[in-house]
């Protein structure tokens, strides 16, 4: 019996994965070939989906990218043997990778939170419990909640959502308020354009996910979690809730975990395609089944969240961080990473690229080892010339900032932010006065309309930037480029949250290193 | 590209039968979001005459209700077409083609956003942004999600789920 593996993910779905398992399944019984498909999720290499694997004695052997033309060519190539006679062999189909691992994009990666991200069958308990699930878990069980927010303190794990607050410092809050119930929320509401990571660890390790939120209720003293999943993730509710039931099965979730006598209780509560809900107090108004507008700061959501009780709210990404931080320790984590970056970030490279995908590595690499080393270029073959850093209100960076680390600090002084660590290319036919207008029209349609500066001064940024465009002469450009600055001032001080607040960094950005393309129209 | 197997099937619109579907949800964290989209998965749409009775389901008014439904871009309030075609139009399918291809599915469709196509086929919205950025341009026909889309793919698929949907 030969182990093929095919990812049940959603990139690889959306490029065929589905049919193969389907096609290939059906050739090897003609072929009278024993074999088993597993169902794993993505490695992360999304130029090579769809990657189809085979298991050897030696290594996986990888495939990719597969289109069902392929199928019978793989069969007469004789793929599943070949691969098991000899992994560096060269292979004899075109598609051949040798041993996955070993391939440069992987082999340069620093994997902690995806490290069994493709690898392991996504919703097996047996399969996650194999490579080191569960050992945090029951680390956390040994000890209390204070060792438990020890470790995390010292892994200088800050929130992965883009906010990079330590995570520590508020699951701290919320352990020392008295309530009778708390909660933990996890926001998978990622609408960030050029992010994928938290539906990558979900559709690929989910477990990872569920054992982390055990861990913060553990912590803060939490028996119920909710995860908001947006409603654009079919396919990730459908994994995640696999994974759910699969971890209660095997005593890892619900009632007396483990036989300590500790409770946790989880539920996926999916979105309805609002980007404002990924803001966490939209987030939990949505949760509480109503409009996804904004509350005031404070109260905190640590002390009066989710149905005013004391709740975490934490991206997917810092919550499945946690359980190698309790496995291997926080110093291990934080071993990883420069300065008070710390640890591994999960880099989504997209766009305009040729090899994109996921990249987990120590914060301090550099935009342009990140672009050129691992996405090698653009798709188009052209010059790089802008890259959007951190989703819809990320900076955009010339290709003369390529050289700044990827580090939140470092970013902060080139004038940019991290956010969830999404990066967007853009080839040099790209015109950036539209991609700033885009900006606002995005805040315009997104805006939960609670506060003015958001809801009026994205609509008038669009007007505004569409009279730069159109201006006669310099006189008059010049007069509503003051018109826009000071807009996007108010924007940014008068906003109440993040969404109206940032909007203005991405234009501003676009204003400042790519003036000339304000000189001409749309 | 990945097939569909065929169009969703939505029932014809039955007041009882939506309050029979979200009876169970009453009391739950967040209900009303839940009976909100099991009544669209029933019926494609939520009618208006499941303003009130969310209401009395949910203990909410009518108004409550109603600015519920309106906030989310998932609630429609009429019928939709035989498959939901949504296409990505942020930043990093922008970087590939996407306003392009927008441009010409809008024409082949013969429907703008927000609009049906004249065969009742196809109803047409934007997304922004389906989390697949590394296979750009993406777009989502009812709950699948097509990477790297090209006009004559999506020409191709939609003439195979315009039979199908006969």
């Amino acid at each position: 019996m030969v182990k093929v593996y095919i990812p049940r993910e959603t990139t690889a779905d959306s490029l065929g994965a589905e049919l193969l398992v389907k096609a290939i399944a059906t050739e090897a019984k003609y072929r009278k070939l024993d074999i088993e498909i597993i169902r794993n999720g993505s490695r992360g290499a999304c130029w090579l989906e769809p990657l189809v694997e085979v298991e050897t004695d030696k290594g996986r052997v990888g495939y990719g990218p597969v289109t069902l033309d392929d199928v019978p060519d793989l069969f007469d190539a004789d793929f599943l043997n070949d691969a098991l006679n000899d992994v560096q062999s060269g292979g004899k189909h075109a598609k051949f990778l040798g041993d996955v691992e070993k391939l440069p994009w992987f082999a340069n990666q620093e994997r902690l939170t995806f490290a069994r991200c493709g690898v392991i069958e996504a919703t097996s308990v047996a399969a996650y419990a194999s490579l080191g699930g569960f050992v945090g878990l029951k680390n956390a069980l040994a000890t209390t909640s204070d060792g438990i927010i020890e470790q995390v303190k010292d892994s200088g794990l800050r929130g992965r959502g883009g906010a990079a607050f330590p995570t520590a410092i508020k699951w701290r809050t919320v352990a020392d308020c008295k309530a009778d119930q708390k909660y933990i929320v996890c926001n998978a509401d990622e609408g960030d354009s050029g992010t994928f990571s938290d539906r990558m660890i979900m559709e690929g390790d989910p477990l990872s996910l569920v054992e982390g939120m055990t861990i913060a209720g553990l912590a803060v003293g939490a028996d119920k979690g909710y995860i908001y999943l947006r409603s654009e993730y079919p396919l990730t509710q459908k994994i995640l809730n696999e994974a759910i039931a699969n971890a209660e099965a095997a005593g890892y979730l619900g009632e007396n975990i483990q036989g300590s006598g500790k409770n946790f209780t989880l539920e996926v509560f999916m979105g309805a395609g609002a980007y404002i809900c990924g803001e966490e107090t939209s987030l939990l108004e949505s949760l509480e089944g109503k409009r996804g507008q904004i509350r005031f700061k404070p109260p905190l959501p640590a002390i009066e969240g989710l149905h005013g009780k004391p709740t975490v709210v934490n991206n997917v990404i810092s919550l499945a961080s946690v359980p190698v931080i309790l496995e291997k320790g926080g110093k291990h984590y934080a071993g990883y990473g420069q300065g008070r970056s710390l640890g591994t970030m999960p880099f989504q490279l997209g766009g305009n690229i040729k090899n994109g995908g996921l990249v987990e590595k120590g914060f301090g690499l550099t935009l342009r080892q990140l672009i050129e080393d691992f996405g090698a270029g653009t798709a188009t073959g052209k010059p790089v010339r802008a890259i959007q850093v951190g989703g819809p209100l990320g900076a955009y960076f010339p290709a003369s900032l390529l050289d700044t680390p990827l580090d939140y600090e470092e970013f902060a002084k080139a004038g940019g932010m991290l956010g969830h660590g999404g990066v967007v290319v853009f080839d040099d036919t790209v015109n950036m006065a539209k991609q700033a207008r885009f900006s606002m029209e995005f805040c315009a349609v997104e805006s939960c309309g609670k506060c003015t500066p958001c809801r009026i001064g994205s609509v008038r940024g669009m007007e505004v930037i569409d009279r730069i465009v159109g201006a006669k002469n310099a006189e008059e450009r010049n007069a509503e480029h003051i018109v826009l600055k000071d807009l996007c001032e108010t924007m940014e001080s008068a906003s109440l949250c993040a969404m109206g607040g940032l909007t203005p960094v991405p234009v501003m950005s676009a204003v400042k290193h790519f003036a000339k393309d304000f000189e001409k129209e749309l | 590209m990945q097939q569909l197997a065929g169009p969703l099937t939505y029932q014809d619109w039955d007041l009882d039968k939506a309050r029979e579907a979200v009876l169970e949800y009453a009391g739950r964290t967040g209900g009303v979001m839940i009976a909100l989209h099991r009544i669209q998965a029933i019926f494609g749409y939520i009618d208006d005459s499941a303003m009130p009775m969310l209401g009395k389901v949910f203990n909410l008014s009518r108004a409550e209700v109603h600015g519920i439904a309106s906030f989310y871009h998932d609630f429609k309030r009429e019928k939709p077409g035989r498959y939901t075609v949504k296409v990505c139009q942020a930043e990093a399918c922008q970087a590939m083609g996407s306003e392009k291809l927008t441009e010409e599915i809008k024409a082949f469709l013969g429907a703008d956003f927000h609009e049906t196509s004249p065969d009742g086929n196809f109803t047409l919205e934007p997304v922004y942004c389906l989390g697949n950025c590394a296979c750009s341009p993406n777009i989502m026909i009812d709950t699948q999600t097509y990477g790297r889309v090209s006009i004559d793919g999506f020409k191709s698929l939609a003439n195979t789920l315009a039979k199908e949907a006969k």
